[in-house]
């Protein structure tokens, strides 16, 4: 069992635009709007890595730059988790395509982007953070990985450690074989002390499915089709009244429960 | 941090399967490195190959069948790796064994294949091809454990170059959080276009054989592993002989994608904090496991890093001359060079590179030599400005 803090959300998917403007909809007070992710560009970013950044790279800074803003936390101080279902589909589509071509002549810039922790890379040097960072998978089950990491180096930490999940649609002919519905991103921080800012309060320990629907379909589509949204039912939680008990998936025959408390 | 027992240590790569046929390669000095045959590359680059990797995996496990993964099961087999997982699972129970993967690549050999394959009317994959089972990065871990029957948590680590490095300080942090008792960690990564047009495109892919710190390397060879440790709690009193994860040290450059900050400061951080993790000095340390890809910038950051902290005379090497950069399971070659140094005391030499380069230490050992070694710190760096070290050793 793992106590944490939950001190601050990013939160970025269709129709969630930010933690503060989702919170009346996942708190079931608003009616879930659809529309197509909206990623602001990343600010934190130099213009000339702004440039290079792949899609998955903007996705990723965005709810980490949210989830740091009025955290009164320097993301340069805080180790980094990344976990995502795969890398950046549209560069590695753009690679399997040129090596299945006459010359396989791959480019640097997407060759380095391809890496599965790309967005550790731009993060760190974006941040500055010479912290460690590191990058998960778990296929579906890849938000729980990387709370069940962010939350064994919170413990191992005197600070912060933040949680940064994220998924990107795959482009044809790859999104056969891995359907993921639209652009969604989540970012945690996260500490074993309680901080004047802190949302909840979370235990978190193993258990076995089946993991909590969303109390709104709409929300529980886009939990079911996108495996960073697999983090939902949290959010919910967090969002409605701060408490509540449910069970985050994870893999076949295993999943986390967490116990969401007032901090 | 309380040491932990690495109770059991496998290693598959170009020099061969198992840690004797490792130690042997070690002892003579010989480089597993060859012209590469594996990828029609435009130069004449080297690489370790892994010999005998024809044979699919057999059911239940065939939609798994992929290079990378029948790499991780020559792993299991060599050094009695599964006997060792399934004591472990009949000792603390299957659900108290954790599962830690660590790769670059995966399986995405068979996307490149499929790539080949596609429908020339609709573009689509071919018909069985398995996303989950081989291309994806998770697609080890969820070999592994289904082939190992654990169901304890589970992922696979990719942070390029120091992936399985980093699963050291994974596994303390999961046993430390009560989360398993016990840690299957490591990893495997084998050839695929990606890797060697990738690298080759960088301009980083040696002509010939790499040369670890030599005053005329040109890049990286290229080469596949795959290697496994068992960490379990250690016992009070370990047996004098007992293997212990003694400290680990994870930082971040911020510099650059793909090039390592030229001073090497990351990486000195990385190494300071697994020496306080193990609470020890640098003098403590006997032998160091370079990461040393024979690249002209990260070579010599690394030599400064290491001299910044250690000094210009603790023996150290890299083993990339004898197998090529393994990329992903980097960290698990560098952890069974460490226990055959600690086992046979003995430092191992550098294939290949024949004249050190001006200005670098004298502590690098070309011959490999007899010497006493009861610590020896790792390095691995990846790209994204990964840098991981971690401590092999004796009991304190």
């Amino acid at each position: 069992m793992m106590r944490l803090f939950l001190n601050a959300i990013g939160l970025r998917g269709p129709g969630l635009e930010g933690w503060a403007a989702s919170v009346p909809v996942l708190a079931g007070h608003a009616p879930y709007q659809s529309a197509a992710t909206i990623v602001p560009p990343p600010a934190l970013l130099p213009a000339n890595e702004r440039r290079r950044a792949p899609q998955i790279v903007k996705l990723a800074l965005c709810v980490g730059a949210e989830a740091f803003e009025g955290a009164g936390v320097a993301p340069a101080d805080c180790p980094s988790v990344f976990t995502s279902s795969g890398g950046d589909g549209e560069t590695i589509h753009n690679i399997l395509s040129t090596l299945a071509g006459p010359t396989r002549e791959l480019s640097p810039t997407r060759f380095h982007n391809s890496v599965h922790n790309v967005a550790a890379g731009y993060w760190s040097i974006a941040t500055g953070a010479k912290t460690p960072a590191t990058s998960l998978c778990a296929h579906d089950g890849s938000f729980a990985a990387g709370l069940l990491e962010a939350g064994a180096q919170a413990l191992a930490a005197s600070g912060n450690v933040v949680l940064i999940a994220y998924d990107l649609p795959y482009p044809p002919p790859l999104d056969a074989v891995r359907p993921i519905s639209a652009p969604f991103a989540v970012a945690l921080l996260l500490s074993s002390a309680p901080t004047p800012r802190s949302l909840a309060r979370l235990e978190i320990g193993l258990t076995a499915p089946p993991p909590s629907p969303c109390a709104t379909p709409e929300l529980e589509a886009l939990r079911q089709t996108i495996p960073a949204a697999r983090a939902l039912p949290l959010l919910e939680a967090v969002a409605k009244t701060g408490t509540g008990s449910i069970t985050l998936d994870y893999l076949d025959d295993l999943a986390l429960a967490v116990q969401v408390t007032p901090p | 941090m309380k040491p932990l027992f690495v109770s059991s240590l496998s290693l598959v790569s170009a020099l061969g399967d198992g840690q004797d046929a490792t130690w042997t390669a070690l002892r003579e000095g010989r480089s597993a490195l060859a012209p590469c045959t594996f990828a029609p590359l435009p130069i004449d680059a080297w690489a370790g190959e892994v010999q005998g990797l024809d044979e699919p995996l057999p059911a239940p496990f065939t939609a798994f069948d992929c290079r990378n993964n029948r790499l991780a099961e020559r792993a299991l087999a060599a050094d009695d790796f599964e006997h060792a997982v399934r004591r472990a699972v009949a000792q603390y129970g299957a659900a108290r064994v954790g599962l830690f993967t660590g790769t670059s690549t995966s399986g995405i050999l068979q996307s490149e294949q499929a790539y080949h394959r596609l429908d020339p009317q609709t573009g689509a994959l071919p018909a069985g091809f398995a996303y989950a089972e081989t291309h994806n990065t998770y697609a080890l871990g969820r070999f592994l454990r289904a082939r190992l029957g654990l169901k304890g948590p589970s992922f696979t680590l990719s942070t390029a170059c120091a992936a399985t490095a980093k699963l050291f300080a994974v596994a303390t942090r999961m046993i430390e959080a009560g989360l398993c008792d016990a840690a299957v960690i490591g990893g495997a990564d084998s050839f695929c276009g990606t890797t060697l047009f990738g690298f080759h495109a960088l301009g980083v892919m040696a002509q010939g054989p790499c040369r670890p710190f030599d005053a005329a390397r040109n890049g990286i060879s290229i080469g596949e592993a795959a290697g496994f440790a068992l960490l379990e709690r250690a016992p009070d009193k370990p047996a004098p002989e007992a293997l212990l994860l003694r400290g680990t040290g994870e930082s971040a450059d911020a510099h650059h994608m793909s090039s390592p900050d030229p001073q090497g400061t990351g990486a000195a951080t990385a190494m300071r904090q697994a020496l306080a993790d193990a609470g020890c000095e640098p003098a403590a340390i006997d032998y160091i496991n370079l990461h040393g890809t024979a690249t002209l910038v990260g070579d010599s950051a690394e030599d400064k890093a290491v001299t910044s902290l250690f000094g210009p005379d603790t023996p150290r090497s890299s083993a990339k001359g004898f197998t090529g950069h393994t990329l992903g399971a980097a960290g698990m070659v560098g952890a069974a060079l460490a226990a055959l140094a600690l086992r046979h005391g003995f430092v191992p030499g550098s294939p290949h590179t024949n004249r050190l380069d001006t200005g670098f230490a004298p502590g690098h050992v070309l011959a490999g030599r007899p010497a006493p070694v009861r610590l020896v710190m790792c390095n691995a760096f990846g790209f994204g400005g990964v840098n991981c070290s971690f401590i092999l050793g004796r009991q304190p």
